[in-house]
């Protein structure tokens, strides 16, 4: 077979729910050993995304390939034993242990690693002989992944793997995503944790109401800001964007939460000619802070809502 | 690494038996019922009439003791009463003057007219009558027609009802809605290979289910297999295609455990009430007859009645075991074409 530079390709998705557009248009193309991540906020269309890749869900328009390859009843199969998937939910059966629930996906597949293997390198060894509902939300997580894996898959799906584990339990995760890309392995990863693209990912994709708004290296897209520091006030009054933006420095001002959120080029001049706007304004401040500027005030300014907003 | 369709089969059985309440449902239910309901109706030899003499009268006393097959006790005229009216005794011998002996009872208890009966001649024979008819008993062997042999092929035919729908029809709906199924469906897993492990799961509890009823009714209540064990297991086994075809219809689509025990209560409660299991459906106004017997359970207890009690040989029991098949093959392919993964 072929190895194709490009791994999955979109074109132009759509998916309908009676009136609702889950997702509108979407293009995207994954190339081979990347790691590509999804970021958008809830709702975003991204689930519905994944799953039409994984073939679990035939678009309503546009056209999918991956590894080459359309989804049809020929290729189906032969794509299956390629893929390996982390549903953003699956409850696995309760009553069977871990190794029994690995051993039954490994046996789906015509070749793959053993059961021991991935055991291992999901660091599950202890619980090899504990059932499913005893497991910790970490632990279902990394069978989850332990399961994606048996299959030794070309492509991993990985929608929202770490949501609701703790950072040392996202760090173990982590670390096994890597190593499958290290070992040349592609993976479509879906996320709201900004850190968690920035981390892992090559290239991000951040999809709003089911297109993406904007596509590049997660350094690609901060520098896109044309402002590498954020600084975030709350204050006892309203202030009008032109006073902030007349201060030199200020790139983008926006509003979240309650929070004027300021993108700058040098914080510290701009911190000294805002705190100046405000007093000017004869208005007080009650909070300051001030940041490296992140892949979340990318979303920030592109959709003027923050990424766990809906 | 082993065939996927052993692996799913072994996977349902280790899930169910960590299930303990559906090892009770499946294997305690059905034996606690034969116990119950066989011991509630167990044929016994009535015991000997208990009949009640007026204290003073020895002589009838000796003479009821000497005849036999009658309990006898002489008690104090109210405490006769009394028991005769508590039940406690069939009959009272109230008064003997001369050849006149007074016996008082109630005409509607059978017991009453039995216990009279033996009175009459035990006296006759004490004052000097000869016997001019001798009776020669014999017993029969009344079994294949008590109640619990009617009884426990039903229970049969109703076990592999239940474990066959709940069994399967509660484990798809549950893998469904907690998305293991699109889990799988993501996988290269043969749908065929995941849906043919609960029929392989089923044969094998089915068997250990009707062996077990079997077993423990000719054990406990010798009972008789007239047709042997062979054409039984067969009966059962296409019994159990059948009712797995309508589960697997029933859970084909529905991803709530609430709305799937609905339908199977809606399914199974008239079955258990029409078919037959605990009384005969010839009850039944004969105009509901042919939708009676169109049922899969009237079928199979018909089929397992007639193999267990009457010995009757597989090829008679072709319309029941049409009456399964068709069950059996029409909702199956139905459940296959609209079967949902996700
Ligand atoms: N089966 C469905 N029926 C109807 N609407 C659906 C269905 N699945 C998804 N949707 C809707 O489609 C939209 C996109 O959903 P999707 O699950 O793809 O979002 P998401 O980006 O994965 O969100 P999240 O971060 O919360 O997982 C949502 O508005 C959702 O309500
Ligand atoms: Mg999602």
């Amino acid at each position: 077979m072929s190895q194709p530079e490009v791994a999955l390709r979109a074109r132009g998705l759509v998916k309908r729910y009676g009136k609702l557009t889950a997702v509108d248009g979407l293009d995207l193309e994954v190339r081979r050993g990347e790691c590509f991540g999804l970021l958008g906020p809830n709702g975003a269309g991204k689930t519905t995304t994944v799953e039409m890749l994984e073939g679990l869900h035939a678009p309503d328009a546009g056209t999918i390939e991956i590894l080459g390859e359309r989804w049809t009843r020929a290729t189906a199969d032969r794509l299956r034993e390629r893929i390996g998937i982390a549903l953003q939910e699956t409850q696995f059966p309760e009553k069977l242990t871990v190794a029994e629930i690995v051993r039954l996906f490994r046996s789906f597949y015509a070749r793959g690693r053993t059961v021991d293997e991935v055991v291992a390198l999901l660091e599950l060894e202890a619980k090899r002989g504990a059932r499913f509902a005893k497991l910790s939300g970490g632990q279902k997580q990394r069978l989850a992944l332990a399961c994606a894996l048996v299959g030794d898959p070309d492509v991993l799906f990985l929608d929202e793997p770490t949501t609701g584990l703790d950072p040392q339990a996202r760090l173990q995760l982590w670390a096994v995503v890597e190593r499958f890309v290290d070992r040349g392995g592609t993976v479509l990863i879906t996320t709201h944790y900004m850190e968690e693209a920035a981390r892992l990912c090559d290239r991000v994709a951040i999809v709003d109401r089911g297109r993406v708004i904007a596509l590049g290296t997660p350094a690609e897209l901060i520098a896109s800001l044309g402002a590498d520091q954020v600084v975030e006030l709350e204050l006892t009054g309203e202030l009008p964007d032109a006073a902030l933006l007349a201060v030199d420095g200020v790139r983008h001002v926006a509003r979240r939460e309650g929070r004027v959120v300021v993108h700058a080029t040098h914080v510290a001049r701009v911190v000294a000619g805002v705190l100046a706007a405000i007093e000017g304004a004869g208005l007080g401040l009650t909070h300051l802070e001030t940041h490296a500027a992140t892949l979340e005030d990318v979303f920030v300014h592109l959709t003027g809502r923050g990424l766990r907003e809906g | 690494m082993r065939h996927p369709l052993l692996e799913l089969t072994r996977a349902r059985l280790l899930e169910f038996v960590r299930e303990p309440a559906a090892l009770f449902w499946v294997f305690g239910f059905p034996v606690l019922l034969t116990i119950a309901l066989g011991l509630a109706f167990r044929s016994r030899v009535p015991d000997e009439p208990q009949v009640a003499v007026v204290a003073g009268l020895a002589h009838e006393v000796a003479a009821l003791k000497a005849a036999g097959g009658l309990g006898v006790r002489a008690l104090a005229p109210d405490e006769a009463a009394r028991a005769l009216r508590t039940g406690e005794v069939a009959l009272v011998v109230a008064r003997a003057e001369g050849d006149r002996v007074t016996v008082r009872f109630d005409p509607t208890r059978p017991e009453s007219g039995t216990a009279r009966l033996a009175v009459e001649r035990a006296l006759e024979r004490a004052a000097g009558a000869a016997p001019r008819v001798t009776l020669v008993d014999e017993h029969v062997d009344e079994r294949g027609g008590r109640y619990v042999d009617f009884l426990v092929p039903g229970l049969i035919g109703l076990n592999i009802m239940g474990s066959s729908l709940w069994g399967i029809g509660y484990a798809v709906v549950s893998t469904r809605s907690r998305r293991l199924l699109k889990r799988f469906a993501a996988t290269p897993m043969r749908r065929a290979h995941y849906l043919l492990s609960f029929i392989l799961s089923r044969l094998v509890f089915l068997a250990a289910e009707v062996a077990l009823v079997l077993g423990f009714a000719a054990l406990a209540f010798d009972l008789e297999v007239r047709s042997g064990v062979l054409p039984v297991a067969l009966v059962s086994l296409l019994g159990a295609l059948s009712f797995a075809g309508i589960s697997l219809l029933i859970s084909a689509r529905t991803d709530s455990v609430e709305v799937a025990n609905g339908l199977m209560n809606a399914v199974t409660m008239p079955m258990w009430l029409l078919s037959g299991t605990f009384f005969s459906y010839a009850k039944f106004p004969e105009p509901l007859q042919p939708l009676i017997q169109a049922l899969p359970l009237t079928a199979l207890n018909d089929a397992l009645r007639a193999l267990v009690n009457e010995g009757a040989p597989l090829a008679s029991q072709a319309a029941p075991l049409a009456v399964l098949a068709a069950w059996g093959v029409v909702t199956f392919v139905i459940a296959l074409r609209t079967f949902r993964w996700q």
